[in-house]
C-alpha cells in the first residue's frame, strides 16, 4: 500500500531541484497537492512559481528529485491528455479567431465543435468567438488561452496567473468557474502574485526565493502567523525564515 | 505522430495564411512578377546561337524565387511558434514533434505547389518560355526548390533566437548556395575544394536537374530529384529533432 498516499495526491514532488541558466532556481522542493481542490501558488514574481508549474506539466528540465502527477512521472505520454496548462503570456494564435484557436487545441485532444462551443460559453466569449484574437482585449485573449486548456476537460489544470489584468467582475466570474470545475472533481493549481486571491483558494502554497514558506489552508496560516490578511502573513513568514 | 494531428496543424497554418492576404499575395504573385522582370530584362538582348537568353537563363534563376521566399516565411513563422508559448503548450499535450514539423511542411508544401504552378505556367504562356522537354518536369523542380526553402527555414528557426537573427540566416544559408550551385561557373570548373562543398548543397542538384531539362534529357532529372527529396526529408527529420518537450 506504499502508493496509497501518492495516488491520493494529484501532484507529489520530492526533492525537486531545478537549475536555469546557471542559477539554482529551485534548490529543494517537497510538496503534495491534494486532488479536488483549488490550490493557490502565491508569491512575488521571480520566486520560482512558473518554474515549479513547468516542472509539474513536464516542460522543465529538472536537475534532481521527482515530480509525479496522479502517481505517474511528470512529462509521461500518459499524462498529456490529463493536464491543462496555461502559460503566463497568452499562448494562442493572434491571427485566428477565438473559436479557431480552441478548435485547434481541442482537436489535439480529440474534442470536437460541441466541446468548443461549450468552452466558449464557460469563458464568456461566445459573442466574440468569431473575431480574430488580435482584435480582442488583453483580458479576452487571456481567456482564450485559458479556454484552450479547458477544452480537453483535463483532470488537472495548471494556471499561471490566469486572472492578471482582468477587471474585478471578470475575476469573480473566473473564480466562480474554477470552483465549478473543482466541484466536478478537478484539481486546480493557480498561481498569483496578488495576495488578495488567497481567500478564494482551498489551500495555499507560499513560494519565495525558490522555497516554500507555507503550505496550508488560509485560516491555519493566518492563525499560525497571528495576522488577518495574506500580505501580512506572507511578510511574517518571510521574516521568520530570515531570522 | 498521427495523420489527423499532422493535418490539424497544417490546416491551422493554412488558416493563418488565409488571414494574411498580403503574405499570400507575396507568395503567389511575387515569383511570377520576378519572372516577368527576368524575361523583360533579356527581351532586347541579341539572341545567341544557344537560343533566346530567357529560355536558357530563366529556368535556372526562377527556382531561386520560391526557395528564398519560402525560407524567409517558414523560418519566421516557426520562430514565432517557438517563442509565443504555443509550441510549449503543444509539446505538453499529445501532439508529436513530427506532427508539428510535417504539419508546417504540408501547409507550406501546398502553397509551394500553387506557387510553382502559377510561376511555371506564367513563364510559358504570357512570357513565351520554350524548353525542350516536358514542362511538368520544370514544375516539379520548382516545387522541390520551395520545399528545400521550407525545410531549411524550419531548421534555421532552431538556430535563430530572434526574428532579427532569423532574417540574417538568409544570406548565410542561401547566398553560398547561389554562388556554388553552378549558376555562374559550372560545378565541374570550380576549384576542387568548392566542388565538394557544392556537392553537399541542395540547390546544386536543383540546377543540375534544370540543366538536364534544358539539355533535353528529361530522364536525367530523376537522380538529382531523388537527392533533393532525400535532402528535404533529412532536413525535416533534423528539424523535428530540434523541438523539445522539455526545455531549460
Amino acid at each position: 500500500m506504499r502508493n496509497n498516499t501518492e495516488s491520493a495526491a494529484a501532484i507529489s514532488i520530492r526533492g525537486l531541484r531545478v537549475i536555469r541558466g546557471g542559477n539554482l532556481v529551485l534548490p529543494h522542493i517537497d510538496l503534495a497537492i491534494p486532488r479536488g481542490q483549488i490550490v493557490g501558488l502565491l508569491g512575488p514574481s521571480g520566486g520560482g512559481k512558473t518554474t515549479l508549474m513547468r516542472s509539474i506539466v513536464g516542460a522543465q528540465i529538472i536537475a534532481g528529485g521527482s515530480v509525479e502527477v496522479f502517481g505517474i512521472e511528470a512529462g509521461s505520454p500518459a499524462l498529456r491528455r490529463r493536464i491543462g496548462y496555461v502559460t503566463q503570456a497568452a499562448s494562442i494564435y493572434p491571427d485566428l479567431t477565438a473559436r479557431e484557436n480552441l478548435a485547434y487545441f481541442a482537436k489535439t485532444v480529440g474534442v470536437g465543435a460541441d466541446g468548443v462551443a461549450t468552452t466558449l460559453r464557460h469563458i464568456g466569449l461566445a459573442d466574440v468567438a468569431d473575431r480574430p484574437v488580435s482584435t480582442l482585449s488583453g483580458g479576452q485573449a487571456s481567456r482564450v488561452s485559458l479556454g484552450a486548456a479547458l477544452v480537453g476537460d483535463p483532470e488537472l489544470l495548471v494556471l499561471d496567473e490566469p486572472t492578471v489584468g482582468l477587471d474585478p467582475a471578470l475575476r469573480r466570474d473566473l473564480w466562480g468557474l474554477f470552483r465549478e470545475l473543482r466541484d466536478s472533481g478537478k484539481t486546480l493549481l493557480v498561481s498569483s502574485h496578488v495576495m488578495d486571491e488567497a481567500s478564494r483558494c482551498d489551500r495555499l502554497v507560499f513560494v519565495r526565493d525558490g522555497a516554500i514558506l507555507a503550505d496550508d489552508t488560509f485560516e491555519t496560516i493566518l492563525t499560525d502567523t497571528g495576522t488577518d490578511n495574506a500580505d501580512a502573513a506572507f511578510l511574517a513568514l518571510t521574516e521568520r525564515t530570515a531570522a | 505522430m498521427s495523420p489527423s494531428l499532422t493535418w490539424n496543424t497544417a490546416k491551422r497554418v493554412l488558416t493563418q495564411l488565409r488571414r494574411d492576404p498580403r503574405t499570400l499575395a507575396m507568395l503567389i504573385v511575387l515569383p511570377a512578377g520576378l519572372t516577368w522582370l527576368l524575361q523583360y530584362m533579356f527581351s532586347q538582348s541579341p539572341v545567341p546561337a544557344t537560343g533566346a537568353i530567357f529560355n536558357t537563363i530563366g529556368p535556372r534563376i526562377m527556382g531561386l524565387f520560391p526557395l528564398i521566399l519560402m525560407f524567409l516565411i517558414t523560418s519566421i513563422t516557426m520562430l514565432r511558434e517557438r517563442q509565443s508559448g504555443t509550441l510549449e503548450r503543444l509539446m505538453v499535450g499529445p501532439t508529436g514533434k513530427a506532427d508539428v514539423i510535417l504539419g508546417y511542411a504540408l501547409a507550406f508544401g501546398l502553397v509551394a505547389a500553387v506557387q510553382a504552378i502559377v510561376m511555371t505556367a506564367w513563364s510559358v504562356w504570357p512570357l513565351g518560355l520554350e524548353i525542350p522537354t516536358g514542362l511538368w518536369r520544370l514544375g516539379i523542380v520548382m516545387v522541390l526548390d520551395a520545399l528545400v526553402g521550407t525545410a531549411l527555414g524550419l531548421l534555421a528557426s532552431a538556430v535563430a533566437k530572434t526574428e532579427f537573427q532569423a532574417v540574417q540566416m538568409m544570406p548565410l544559408v542561401i547566398i553560398p548556395q547561389l554562388l556554388l550551385a553552378g549558376l555562374f561557373v559550372n560545378r565541374t570548373d570550380m576549384p576542387t575544394a568548392l566542388t565538394y562543398v557544392s556537392d553537399v548543397l541542395p540547390v546544386s542538384y536543383s540546377i543540375d536537374a534544370v540543366n538536364s531539362i534544358l539539355a533535353g534529357d528529361g530522364n536525367a532529372i530523376w537522380a538529382p530529384i531523388a537527392i533533393l527529396v532525400a535532402f528535404i526529408t533529412g532536413a525535416l527529420v533534423l528539424g523535428s529533432l530540434t523541438l523539445r518537450r522539455r526545455t531549460t
